[in-house]
């Protein structure tokens, strides 16, 4: 089971680039609103075609703008689940499912493989409903279902949890989880949500204005994002330009501040990225003097906002985030914080597109 | 004029020959309107623009103007008319003339309809079924069409209206031959031009009796479109 993709694709001013291969388990495809995500899942389907390019999924060549191929969405054997789940309205959960065995003429095993789906996603007693009749969560399974009956080789997940409430959403993410576990289909999974990738995906690559970079290992990106965008998406709060001056230490102009790091910097270092939780008043590294400027309570957190001393007036103030039941009598005087979680992040250029991407696979 | 109905001197013929005229037209209306809309949907938009106005000038054009364009179109001393008239087919003063005239007139309500109706299908249905595997002819028939059947249907009974209602291009095309291209419309004129109000009056009754059951029949599509829109 393997996907290979190198695709480009012109849009207006937009433009597509995305070279990456996956193998089993779920990859996620992590980007922001717009940036082209679900365009490269539409590419590879065949619903929308590439500039140029190569698809290639278990050997078979999906398209190759070289040799002129382009296999319609019908005989791609790719199966995607649609943001808002694509049932059609006039079916019954039943002719839903059963459009996803279209291809199967022996009537005994079209029930069967149609029971057995209907068993894997619990659906038993909706068969006759109509899917606005159906709530968001059981319409997400029927189109689940529907789409497992074709048996794809290759899943896509369109924003599959954006359309359920928040309530719902972690639930239904496990059990998603757990299902695409027992299958050896490879997943690809698009997403906004950092949660999210960081509960499914075991790979996550990250997407900025139609730039695809090569997947990574999730831990590892959320851990060492890289970039500035990978640290946004990851969910950094704190960013500010930054410049080398040791092998592990690095100025901070905007911040008025320095700071040691635990992995050794490049020379070509543009940014610093510190997560708002990641702040200790404790810590005996980084130490830096920091004022108060507000707090904001959510039911389990405090949200702290905070300047460093001499920092720039243009400058946003920093985020602390913390536990309820870790915060300290009255507002420390100094933060510190460990080196190892002083991000080093880089321009998206010098990123090695290869050096990873390639090699884990 | 009714003791002529009862008595048996009464011809029946406009009222059989309008429906049949009506009914071929709006069957023939159906294919067409549903291939031009589904096709001019998606066409660049220079292209589309143009094709909009030419498939629409009938609804707004005086049907008189239609007749005079098919007139010219199938004259028997036109080289289309002539031809068809080697084959032994004559459109014109025939009552299959008469489909002609109300397909060209009622095409246009046809047309719009389904085409409002196509653009406001969502088009990632059309997507899920080509990614599950089903043909573009399936996608068509059994999850667009059926997607789209209120709208569509609303134009269907829409253009067999104003097929049956059709009296300029028809009058131009084939005239008035009692029992022979009669219909209800140019029935009621002549009836009226010749002092036979009660005759008149008989076939304006029979229209307008037609003419609300269709009007009642789109009514209750459109509620029911409401109703399947809530839910």
């Amino acid at each position: 089971m393997s996907l290979e993709v190198n695709i480009r694709k012109q849009l207006g001013t937009f433009s597509l680039r995305a070279d990456f291969a996956c193998e089993s388990g779920i990859t996620g495809l992590l980007g922001a609103s717009g940036c082209g995500k679900s365009m490269t899942l539409k590419c590879i389907a065949g619903i929308e075609k590439p500039d140029h390019g190569r698809i290639v999924l278990d050997g078979q060549v999906l398209f190759d703008s070289e040799k002129h191929i382009c296999l319609p969405p019908q005989k791609r054997g790719v199966g995607y689940l649609f943001q808002q789940y694509a049932l059609f309205p006039h079916m019954t959960v039943r002719q839903n499912i059963l459009c996803g065995l279209h291809g199967e003429k022996d009537r005994d095993k079209k029930e069967l493989q149609y029971r057995d789906a209907v068993d894997l996603l619990q659906l038993g007693g909706l068969e006759k409903h109509k899917p606005y009749q159906l709530s968001g969560g059981q319409q997400q399974r029927v189109a689940l279902a529907r789409i497992l009956v074709s048996r794809p080789r290759l899943l896509m997940l369109d924003e599959p949890f954006s359309a359920l409430d928040a309530h719902l959403r972690l639930k239904l993410q496990i059990e998603m989880k757990d299902l695409l576990n027992t299958l050896s289909t490879p997943v690809l999974m698009v997403t906004h949500a950092r949660d999210e990738a960081y509960h499914m995906c075991e790979r996550i690559a990250i997407m900025q204005d139609g730039l695809l970079l090569p997947p990574r290992p999730t831990k590892q990106l959320f851990a060492d994002p890289r970039t500035v965008c990978a640290s946004v998406l990851t969910g950094c709060k704190n960013q500010a330009a930054a410049r080398k001056i040791g092998t592990y230490e690095m100025e901070v102009p905007e911040w008025n501040v320095r700071l040691t790091t635990s992995q050794p910097l490049r020379d070509d270092l543009c940014a610093v990225g510190i997560r708002a939780h990641y702040f200790h008043p404790l810590c005996p590294q980084n130490r830096l003097p920091v004022t108060l400027v507000r707090e904001m309570e959510e039911p389990f957190e405090w949200v702290l906002q905070f300047r460093f001393p001499g920092q720039a007036e243009e400058s946003q103030s920093l985020w602390w985030r913390l536990p309820k039941d870790k915060r300290p009598q009255s507002f420390p005087d100094t933060l510190g914080i460990a080196p190892v979680n002083v991000l080093p992040l880089y321009p998206l250029s010098s990123v090695d597109l290869s050096d990873e991407g390639n090699s884990i696979f | 004029m009714l003791e002529q109905v009862f008595s048996g001197g009464f011809s029946w013929f406009p009222l059989w020959n309008s429906l049949r005229i009506a009914a071929i037209a709006s069957v023939l209306v159906f294919f067409l309107g549903i291939l031009c809309a589904y096709y001019v949907a998606r066409l660049p938009r220079l292209l589309k623009g143009i094709l909009d106005v030419i498939l629409t000038l009938p609804m707004v054009l005086p049907p008189t103007v239609c007749g005079y364009f098919l007139l010219l179109i199938f004259g028997v001393k036109r080289p289309l008319g002539m031809w068809l008239a080697s084959l032994g087919i004559r459109v014109v003063m025939t009552w299959w003339g008469g489909i002609i005239a109300s397909l060209v007139v009622s095409f246009p309500l046809m047309y719009r309809t389904a085409r409002g109706a196509f653009e406001a299908f969502d088009q990632t249905l059309a997507y899920a079924g080509q990614t599950l595997g089903l043909s573009n002819t399936y996608i068509f028939w059994r999850i667009r069409m059926p997607a789209c059947r209120q709208g569509i249907l609303a134009g269907i009974v829409l253009a067999f209206a104003r097929a049956l209602g059709e009296y300029g291009a028809t009058a131009m095309l084939i005239g008035y031959t009692p029992g022979r291209t009669a219909t209800i419309a140019t029935t009621v004129y002549q009836l009226w031009r010749t002092n036979d109000e009660a005759g008149a009056m008989f076939w304006v009754m029979i229209n307008l009796l037609i003419s609300t059951v269709v009007l009642l029949a789109v009514n209750m599509l459109e509620a029911r479109q409401k109703k399947a829109v809530k839910a």
